[in-house]
C-alpha cells in the first residue's frame, strides 16, 4: 500500500487530469464536417430557390392576368395581339400526349416486367435488362428525331388525314421513352415478392397466369403503381420529343391527328425567340413552368406516399 | 353425350394451362418488341447518318451548306460542358452523400433532406432550365456562357449523383466502420479513409451515368440560350457555346432532308460518346462485383 502511494504524489503534480467523458473538440474536423453539411444544405436551398423564383414571377404574371382567365380560359395566344392567356389548351396538349403514352407504355411495361421477373431465364435477363437501360439512356432529342423522320412518315401511310406534326407520333415516342422506367421499377417490385407466396399458389394448383395475376402482381402492387406514376410524371415533363413531333399549335383537339402544343413545348418555343426579361411573355414562362412543377411534384409525392404507405412487408 | 365431372375438370385444366401459355408468350413477345424498337431506332439512325460521318464532319463548323457542315464546335462545347459539370457536381454530390450517410444525425432534418432530394430528382429538366435562365443568365449576369450551362446542368444531376453515391456508401459493410472506430478513428477519419475508398467504384459508376445524362439533355441548354450557330471554339468558361444535342435539335427542326441526315450523323457522334461512358460504367461495375465475390 505504501508503495502505491508514493508515485501517486509525484503524478498529481505533473500530469494534468484527463476526464475521459469530455472529448477534445477537433476544430479541423469540425470545419470539414460543417462544410460537408453545407453541401447537403445546397439541395434544400435549390428547392427554395426554385419555388421562390417560380412563385415570384408567376405572381407578377397574375397581377396582369386574372388566375381565373389563366386556369379556365380556352384560348392560348400569348405572343400576338389580341392576346389571351387561357392555359387549358396547353394543359390539354400535355394530357393528350401523357394519356397516349400511358396507354402504350403501361401494358407493355408491365408485361415486360412480368416477363423479366416471372418467366425469363437468368441469361435472358442478362440480355434484356441492359437493352432497357440503353433505351432509358438515349437522349430525348434522339427520340424526337425518330418520331419526326420514322414514326410520323410510317403513320401517315397507315392513318389518313394525319398532319406532319401530330399528337399521335409524339405520344408513341414518349411511350417508348417511359417504357424502361415502368419495366425496370415494376420488375424490382415484383421480384421483391417472396417466392413462398408463388409456391403456395402453385401448390394449390394455380397456373403461372393465375399466380402472376392474382398473387404476384397484387402483392407488388404498391411498387407497380409507383412506377406508373413516376413514368407519367416523366411523360408530363418530357420536352424535346414532343416539341419536335407534336408541333406548336395550342388547341383543344380531341383527336390525335392534329398538331398540338404541350406546356413544355410552349416554354421551348418562347425561349428560342429573344424574349425581353420582365415582359408579360417572359412571365408566362414562369406561370406555365410553375404549373408544370406543381403537377409533377404532386405526382412524385403521391408515388412516394404509395410506396411507403402500402408497401407490404414480408418476412 | 354427357361428360363425367372428371372429364369436365380436365378440359377446364387444359383451358387454364393454354391461357397460361398464351400469357407467357404475350409477355415475352411484348418484351422483345421493346428490344426490336431499340434495334430499329439504331439501324434507322445509322442508315440515315453514316454517309455524312467522316473526318470533315468532325472537324468543320456548322454551315448553311449541308456538305460543308460539321460538329466541331458542338463536340468541343460538349467536352467543355461535361468537364465543368464534373468539377462542380462531383465534389458537392459526393460530399452530400457522405455527410448524409456517415456524419449527420439520423433525425428529422436528415429525413427532410432525403425526401427533398428524391423530389428534386423528379423535377422536369426544363424547369431547371428556367431557373438557370432566371438565376445564372439574368440574375448573376453570367449571360449565355458555359458557366451558366454548367451550373444549370449541375443542379439537374446533383440529385442523381447524391442518390447513386448514397446507395454505393450503404453497401459498405458495417464491420469496416466498427474496425476503424475500435482503433480510435473519428467519424470523419473513418468516412474519409475507409468508407469512401470502399464505395469508390459504386460512386464512380453512378457519377458516370449521371454525367452521361447531362450530355444528352437538350431542354435546359435551350432555355439558358446555348446558341445554335457557333462558328468558333469557346476559349474560356465565360464564352458562349453550343453543344451536340443543341446542334442536333437545330438540324432536325429544319425541313430539308440533308439536314435531317446531318442530324443523324450528329446523333451517331453523341451516342458514341454516351456508349463509351456507359460501357466504362458497366465495366467498372462488373469488375468490382467480381472482386466482392
Amino acid at each position: 500500500m505504501s508503495e502505491a502511494e508514493e508515485p501517486k504524489h509525484l503524478d498529481m503534480q505533473q500530469v494534468e487530469k484527463i476526464d475521459i467523458r469530455k472529448t477534445r473538440v477537433r476544430w479541423g474536423e469540425f470545419l470539414i464536417e460543417s462544410s460537408l453539411g453545407l453541401c447537403a444544405m445546397i439541395s434544400i436551398f435549390t428547392t427554395g430557390v426554385i419555388i421562390f423564383i417560380l412563385a415570384q414571377e408567376s405572381l407578377g404574371f397574375f397581377e396582369a392576368v386574372s388566375p381565373f382567365d389563366f386556369f379556365f380560359g380556352t384560348s392560348w395566344v400569348p405572343l400576338f395581339e389580341p392576346s389571351s392567356y387561357g392555359v387549358l389548351p396547353l394543359l390539354w396538349g400535355t394530357m393528350l400526349i401523357t394519356i397516349g403514352a400511358a396507354v402504350f407504355a403501361i401494358p407493355t411495361g408491365l408485361a415486360s416486367a412480368i416477363y423479366l421477373s416471372e418467366y425469363a431465364s437468368p441469361r435472358m435477363r442478362a440480355i434484356v435488362k441492359p437493352v432497357l437501360e440503353v433505351l432509358a439512356g438515349i437522349p430525348t432529342v434522339v427520340y424526337g428525331y425518330f418520331a419526326l423522320t420514322f414514326v410520323t412518315p410510317l403513320l401517315r401511310e397507315l392513318v389518313p388525314g394525319l398532319q406532319v406534326f401530330n399528337a399521335l407520333s409524339g405520344a408513341i415516342v414518349v411511350g417508348v421513352m417511359i417504357l424502361p422506367t415502368i419495366a425496370t421499377l415494376s420488375d424490382n417490385a415484383l421480384r421483391a415478392v417472396p417466392d413462398s407466396l408463388r409456391q403456395g399458389a402453385y401448390a394449390l394448383g394455380a397456373t403461372s397466369y393465375e399466380v402472376t395475376t392474382r398473387v404476384v402482381v397484387p402483392a407488388g402492387l404498391s411498387g407497380v403503381m409507383a412506377s406508373f406514376l413516376l413514368a407519367i410524371s416523366r411523360a408530363i415533363g418530357e420536352t424535346m420529343a414532343v416539341t419536335l413531333a407534336a408541333g406548336a399549335t395550342p388547341n383543344l383537339s380531341l383527336t390525335f391527328l392534329e398538331s398540338i402544343q404541350t406546356m413544355t413545348a410552349y416554354i421551348v418555343q418562347v425561349s428560342m425567340g429573344d424574349t425581353p426579361a420582365g415582359g408579360i411573355a417572359y412571365q408566362t414562362l414562369f406561370a406555365v413552368a410553375g404549373l408544370l412543377f406543381v403537377i409533377t411534384l404532386i405526382l412524385n409525392i403521391v408515388s412516394q406516399w404509395i410506396l411507403s404507405k402500402f408497401r407490404e412487408v414480408y418476412e | 353425350m354427357k361428360r363425367s365431372p372428371l372429364e369436365l375438370s380436365n378440359t377446364n385444366i387444359q383451358k387454364r394451362h393454354r391461357k397460361a401459355r398464351m400469357f407467357r408468350l404475350l409477355c415475352a413477345g411484348v418484351t422483345w418488341l421493346g428490344a426490336a424498337l431499340l434495334a430499329i431506332l439504331l439501324i434507322q439512325i445509322t442508315l440515315d447518318g453514316i454517309k455524312w460521318l467522316d473526318i470533315q464532319f468532325l472537324t468543320s463548323f456548322p454551315s448553311r451548306f449541308p456538305y460543308k457542315a460539321g460538329v466541331k464546335s458542338a463536340l468541343v462545347g460538349t467536352l467543355w460542358l461535361i468537364t465543368m459539370i464534373a468539377i462542380v457536381s462531383i465534389p458537392i454530390g459526393v460530399a452530400t452523400a457522405l455527410y448524409l450517410e456517415e456524419l449527420s444525425r439520423k433525425g428529422k432534418i436528415a429525413k427532410i433532406v432525403e425526401v427533398n432530394i428524391a423530389n428534386l430528382a423528379g423535377v422536369p429538366s426544363i424547369v431547371y432550365g428556367i431557373i438557370g435562365l432566371a438565376i445564372f443568365v439574368r440574375g448573376l449576369g453570367f449571360e449565355r456562357s458555359l458557366v451558366s450551362g454548367a451550373l444549370t446542368m449541375s443542379l439537374l444531376i446533383l440529385p442523381v449523383i447524391i442518390i447513386a453515391s448514397r446507395e454505393a456508401i450503404k453497401t459498405v459493410p458495417m464491420s469496416i466502420r466498427h474496425a476503424a472506430y475500435a482503433l480510435g478513428a473519428t467519424k470523419l477519419q473513418t468516412a474519409w479513409a475507409h468508407v469512401l475508398p470502399a464505395s469508390f467504384p459504386g460512386i464512380l459508376t453512378g457519377v458516370i451515368l449521371a454525367l452521361s445524362r447531362a450530355i444528352g439533355e437538350t431542354a435546359p441548354l435551350i432555355m439558358i440560350g446555348a446558341l445554335t450557330y457557333v462558328a468558333f471554339l469557346p476559349e474560356g468558361p465565360m464564352d458562349s457555346f453550343t453543344a451536340l444535342p443543341i446542334q442536333i435539335f437545330n438540324w432536325v427542326s429544319r425541313p430539308q432532308q440533308e439536314f435531317h441526315e446531318l442530324a443523324a450523323g450528329g446523333i451517331i457522334v453523341l451516342l458514341a460518346v454516351l456508349l463509351t461512358m456507359n460501357a466504362t460504367a458497366i465495366y467498372i461495375r462488373q469488375k468490382t462485383e467480381k472482386k466482392l465475390q
